[in-house]
């Protein structure tokens, strides 16, 4: 069966929630099992949150330190906090205005997610744009139109916020 | 929807699920993270399935009880869910109902958060559950708090008690794919049977009733559909490791992938209290070493209490506080082996940013209006998102709901009785004021203390997720107004302001403060809506825009006012605005000491 785990993070604010939830939506309409962990409360201030996603035959929502396969990174400073969730061979999908030089691996990689947020005049748009960067690297267990067919169903009644979030998950 | 179909539901939507499937008619709630989303779910499901029950969010946790206990004596199912916390609030109505019992099933959720992620405590409330002597169960999964739902309903029938249910953050707040069941509506009627020697008993048969609960419970121990599970039921082996709640779903993991499976024998309890008399018999009878892994505290090895087999908290082989993360329980199961523990693969390292009011919340603009107005003062304050007026040294101090107002009266006490005077401004929420804040308030008054006490109002339960409060109304319900509250208290000096018009609202915190240190208390009310609730229609502003020739970069607006949306930059020793974050607010151009911000043109 297919395997994944993933660390989502950023600070409060950014929307990592519901990028989380997409990814889980999407799972579990390709039939795969999914369990997640949340950060809410105090933290959703403008601190850090992070989610545990992990798709496939697990108990615990929780991902230990060394066991991601990937780490979705919303802010780059995250990339400091969280990068010790990831397996040695694990990725980085980060939002960096430059890019991440790192001592070893993982493979990085990076998008000024912020500047085409603004270019967009919709800095609401950054989860689904790094979201977008990910899904186009072809490491997630899931393709970029299996994401908008989700995406397409949570918006359904909302045309403008649709399209908002069509054209940021597929701007890189 | 289809109804053999998985969907995702968060922990509290699926308890919420399993309350509606299983007929709950009243479900009474207060926000408290980690419970807040369960009153909401219910409400969602009871829209989505057509079904009629009475859902509301209550003034406090205790009247929440209250409300629900009712409906349960009458006969319907109930439930009430809360913060561990909340638990304690209503813990006056948890004990007495023990011992008066139910007729319909009543749950009690009441949720705890080990870490803590967002709570004063990590208090255990299977300790409740003890104390209150009525069973718990400890749900590992939000799947199986689902089912658990329908578990305790059924036992609370079958022995008309109170049932608590116990989740963890890491239940409320996981989400999972779970298939919802059908609603199964139980078509009951209100019907209270009077019986005042059981609904008032007297203290003389709160004794009969005291043993009746006691025969009840030695009962539940042997209830077999609550019994603990083994999850490994062929291996052979005189260890064993029992478990509960997440650390369960943990344990159960790291078996798997460790390989762990023949190493000893894997118990999961899923009602820690009381713990089944079979079982207690059994780890007793046939183990030499046993290994418990529970959140937060040792009742299930309270309980087993073989101190020469038994492991856990009580020993030491389990910290004595925070979370059992993964990784802890990984190298505790080692070590219980005898295996060498592996070195740690590296931790997630501390820092980042801390959190902070959202930028142009009005709380920030009402705090910075307190330090001006009273610059020496002593700031008592309160649970909500404006705790976080500690990072501009506008909150000294946060005990619990509503105890601002007892401390602003517990200071001015102090001081008065050692002949002293200080300004004393204390801050609450609104929705934090409804529910603890009165009786304080009313307290202070007859006591003749003297302090100002600003109400946040920003008509939200913001922190939790944006809940309503009284001062909304409810469809069949009349709004109660906050100035009429406070009036009614006996205070004679209440006045609103907006903190966003900073300058007058400043001075009308000094006009407060100067009535506060002759006359008595003064309350101010702080109008203006949180940002992010939704319900609250926000215009777009034009941001800030700095004049960089004029910024001195003395750094009092990002010190002093703290405001995310303006960052100081060391090389060029200017602020800038991130205008990611800038929600134009406006107030950062009154702060700031040379008139260096301004506005963009456009919004
Ligand atoms: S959520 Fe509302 S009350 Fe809380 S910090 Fe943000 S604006 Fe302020
Ligand atoms: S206008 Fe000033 S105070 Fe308001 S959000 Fe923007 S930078 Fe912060």
């Amino acid at each position: 069966m297919t395997s994944q785990q993933l660390i989502i993070s950023g600070v409060g604010g950014q929307g990592i929630l519901f990028i989380t939830r997409l990814l889980a939506e999407t799972a579990i309409a390709k039939g795969l099992p999914v369990l997640t962990s949340e950060t809410h409360g105090m933290a959703q201030r403008g601190g850090i949150v992070i989610s545990h996603l992990k798709i496939g035959d697990f108990a615990s929502p929780l991902i230990r330190p060394g066991q991601a396969d990937g780490l979705i990174a919303l802010s780059t400073s995250n990339v400091a906090l969280h990068r010790s969730f990831l397996r040695t061979d694990g990725w980085i999908a980060a939002n960096s205005a430059q890019p991440l030089c790192l001592a070893e691996p993982p493979q990085v990689i990076t998008i000024d997610a912020d500047q085409i947020a603004r270019n967009m005049d919709n800095p609401q748009a950054v989860n689904l744009i790094v979201l977008g960067k990910a899904l186009a690297s072809s490491r997630l267990f899931c393709t970029v139109d299996e994401m908008m067919a989700v995406i397409s169903r949570h918006l359904s009644g909302r045309p403008a916020q649709l399209a908002g979030a069509l054209a940021a998950v597929t701007a890189a | 929807m289809s109804a053999d179909e998985p969907v995702l539901m968060q922990g509290n939507e699926a308890m919420a699920r399993g309350l509606v499937e299983h007929g709950c008619v009243v479900a009474a709630s207060y926000p408290g993270t980690p419970a807040s989303e369960i009153l909401s779910a219910v409400d969602a499901w009871r829209k989505q399935e057509g079904v009629a029950m009475h859902v509301e969010w209550a003034v406090n946790e205790k009247v929440a009880f209250e409300i629900a206990y009712a409906a349960s004596q009458t006969g319907l199912r109930a439930a009430t869910a809360m913060k561990q916390v909340g638990l304690n609030v209503a813990s006056d109505p948890l004990m007495s109902a023990a011992y008066l019992g139910t007729i319909g099933g009543f749950v009690i959720i009441s949720a705890d958060d080990p870490g803590p992620h967002s709570s004063q405590t990590e208090q255990d409330s299977r300790l409740m559950a003890m104390q209150a002597k009525l069973p718990i169960l400890d749900p590992a999964s939000p799947a199986e708090a689902r089912e658990l739902v329908g578990c305790a309903f059924a036992l609370s029938e079958a022995f008309e008690l109170p049932v608590m249910l116990r989740p963890t953050t890491r239940v409320c707040h996981a989400c999972q794919d779970i298939t919802p069941a059908p609603v199964n509506t139980l078509e009951r009627k209100a019907d209270f049977h009077k019986d005042p020697q059981r609904w008032a008993a007297t203290p003389k048969f709160r004794y009969e009733l005291h043993r009746a609960l006691n025969h009840k419970l030695s009962q539940i121990a042997a209830y077999a559909p609550t019994a603990p599970r083994c999850l490994n039921p062929t291996t052979q082996s005189s260890r064993a490791v029992v478990a509960s709640g997440v650390a369960a779903a943990h344990a159960l993991e790291l078996i798997t992938t460790m390989g762990l499976q023949e190493e000893f024998v894997f118990y999961q309890v899923v009602q820690p209290y009381p713990l089944h008399s079979d079982f207690m018999a059994e780890i007793r009878s046939s183990y030499d070493d046993v290994l418990i892994l529970e959140e937060t505290a040792a009742v299930i090895e309270m309980q087993l209490c073989d101190y020469r087999t038994v492991r856990g908290r009580l020993s030491g082989d389990l910290p004595d506080a925070g979370e059992l993360l993964p990784e802890i329980i990984e190298r505790i199961l080692y070590r219980f082996i005898g295996q060498p523990v592996p070195e740690p693969v590296g931790t997630t390292a501390a820092g980042g940013r801390r959190p902070t009011l959202c930028p142009g919340c009005p709380h920030r603009a009402s705090f910075y209006a307190i330090k001006k107005a009273a610059p020496r003062g002593l700031y008592p304050s309160d649970i909500g998102c404006y705790t976080l007026g500690s990072n501009l040294g506008a909150v000294d101090t946060v005990l619990c709901m509503g105890a601002a107002i007892g401390q602003a009266a517990g200071f001015y006490q102090a001081y008065r009785v050692t002949g002293q005077q200080r300004d004393i401004v204390a801050t609450i929420g609104d929705s934090t004021f409804f529910h603890a804040g009165i009786p304080p308030l009313i307290d202070a008054v007859v006591q003749g203390a003297r302090f100002v006490l600003v109400i946040l109002d920003n008509s939200t339960t913001a922190m939790t997720g944006n809940q309503p409060t009284p001062a909304h109304g409810t469809p069949d319900g009349t709004a109660v107004d906050i100035a009429s509250i406070v009036t009614g208290c006996g205070v004679s000096f209440c006045k609103n302001g907006d903190p966003l018009e900073l300058p007058a609202f400043t001075d009308l915190m000094r006009e407060a403060l100067a009535f506060s240190r002759d006359h008595g208390i003064a309350v101010v009310i702080a109008q203006s809506p949180c940002l992010v609730d939704k319900s609250v229609r926000h215009a777009r502003r034009p941001q800030a825009q700095i004049t960089p020739a004029a910024c001195t970069g003395c750094r009092h607006c990002t010190t002093q006012f703290e405001c995310p949306a303006l960052v100081y930059d060391e090389t060029s020793n200017k602020v800038t605005v991130d205008s990611m974050l800038c929600s134009g607010c406006g107030v950062c151009r009154t702060v700031c000491p040379v008139q260096a911000i301004g506005q963009k043109e456009q919004p």
